[in-house]
């Protein structure tokens, strides 16, 4: 009787170890600034906020540079995305799980110039990255590519 | 899918669209060399780039422009976008001395190659990886290199590295190291990996 319940009990404790295991971090932790120069911001529900080096960003964050600005992010999920002057990029959607590399990496270049080296989730998913801009979506099945919007 | 861009064009068709904006995608290849994929879908064409310098332009009209683009013009354009690059993440392995805590006298070096790594970089920070071998089903194996992970987190705090810079992933047996059959014990792939950015 009690080794059945220690067995459930083992078990249970398994089940949320691994329940756990795919969150990456809070929310906060998706991705973090590596590189921010000149002005950029973050436009975080209708709130400006400055961004520096080491500044998190949230899954519906919109990153914003001026005309000296250019930014550098690096995401959990190892993917990189830089941005040069007067460009707007929104992260759209961003989920990833650790164990399996599953996720969802949507952004969207509403102007401006992007850079961006594709990570985990590209490579586990061939479906599972997209970039937005006004005129056209971007499959992304790898690895390193540019991305210009003008207004 | 066809859904999706069926929205996106209808979603620029409302917008009035008079002067729609025009794009530049680049493809280029990675460090190695190597190049990828992308399609770049528009409202009215598509063009898959999977070529070095590979380009795509949308077009007023809404297509495709497929050609290729110069090295210097990608210079031009994308300079900056490219001189604000984070530096590429780079992964060190660890191994544990079998049967007890401590780290293999390599890993020990590795270790300080590592806080190294983390010290040259700006705010960086690190995915603490744990990897099994081909023993037992996924369940007990992602939970198993969990816990090894939690515990190399915990050996890293223990040497200064900030916790909340520290985040840990159980990789189970998804990613050996060396290519054994279903059920073969191999040292090499009971392993920590940690990726720093």
């Amino acid at each position: 009787m009690q080794s059945t319940r220690l067995i459930v009990i083992r078990r249970f404790l398994l089940a949320c170890a691994c329940s756990i295991a795919p969150i990456a971090g809070w929310a906060a932790d998706i991705a973090q600034f590596k590189v921010a120069r000149g002005s950029v911001y973050l436009e975080r529900s209708g709130q400006r906020l400055p961004a520096r080096v080491g500044t998190h960003l949230q899954a519906t964050d919109t990153v914003v540079t001026g005309a000296d600005g250019s930014a550098g992010i690096a995401f959990v999920d190892n993917s990189l995305l830089s941005v040069g002057p007067n460009s707007v990029l929104a992260i759209e959607r961003y989920a990833f799980n650790s164990t399996t590399h599953e996720g969802t990496f949507e952004s969207s270049l509403r102007k401006g110039t992007l850079s961006v080296v594709s990570g985990k989730i590209a490579k586990q998913s061939p479906d599972a990255m997209k970039v937005k801009t006004p005129s056209s979506i971007l499959g992304v099945r790898g690895t390193e590519f540019l991305v210009h919007s003008s207004d | 899918m066809r859904r999706h861009y069926a929205a996106l064009i209808a979603a620029l068709v409302l917008a009035g669209c008079a002067t729609p904006s025009q794009d530049l995608v680049v493809l280029l290849p990675d460090k190695e060399g190597k190049v990828g994929t992308v399609i770049v879908q528009g409202q009215k064409g598509k063009a898959v780039l999977n070529t070095a310098y590979a380009s795509a332009r949308t077009t007023s009209e809404g297509g495709v422009q497929r050609g290729t683009a110069s090295q210097s013009e990608v210079k031009d354009v994308f300079g900056n976008a490219l001189a604000a690059q984070p530096p590429r993440p780079i992964s060190f392995t660890l191994y544990f001395e079998s049967g007890n805590d401590e780290f293999t006298e390599e890993s020990k070096q590795e270790v300080k190659r590592l806080l190294a790594e983390m010290a040259r970089r700006q705010a960086s920070d690190i995915t603490v990886i744990g990897h099994t071998d081909l023993v037992g089903p996924d369940p007990s194996n992602d939970a198993l290199s969990l816990q090894r992970a939690e515990r190399v987190k915990s050996i890293l705090a223990g040497m200064g590295v900030a916790a909340e810079r520290i985040l840990t992933a159980g990789r189970g047996r998804r990613e050996p190291l060396i290519p054994t059959a279903d059920g073969v014990s191999e040292p090499r792939n009971r392993r920590v990996e940690i990726s720093v950015r």
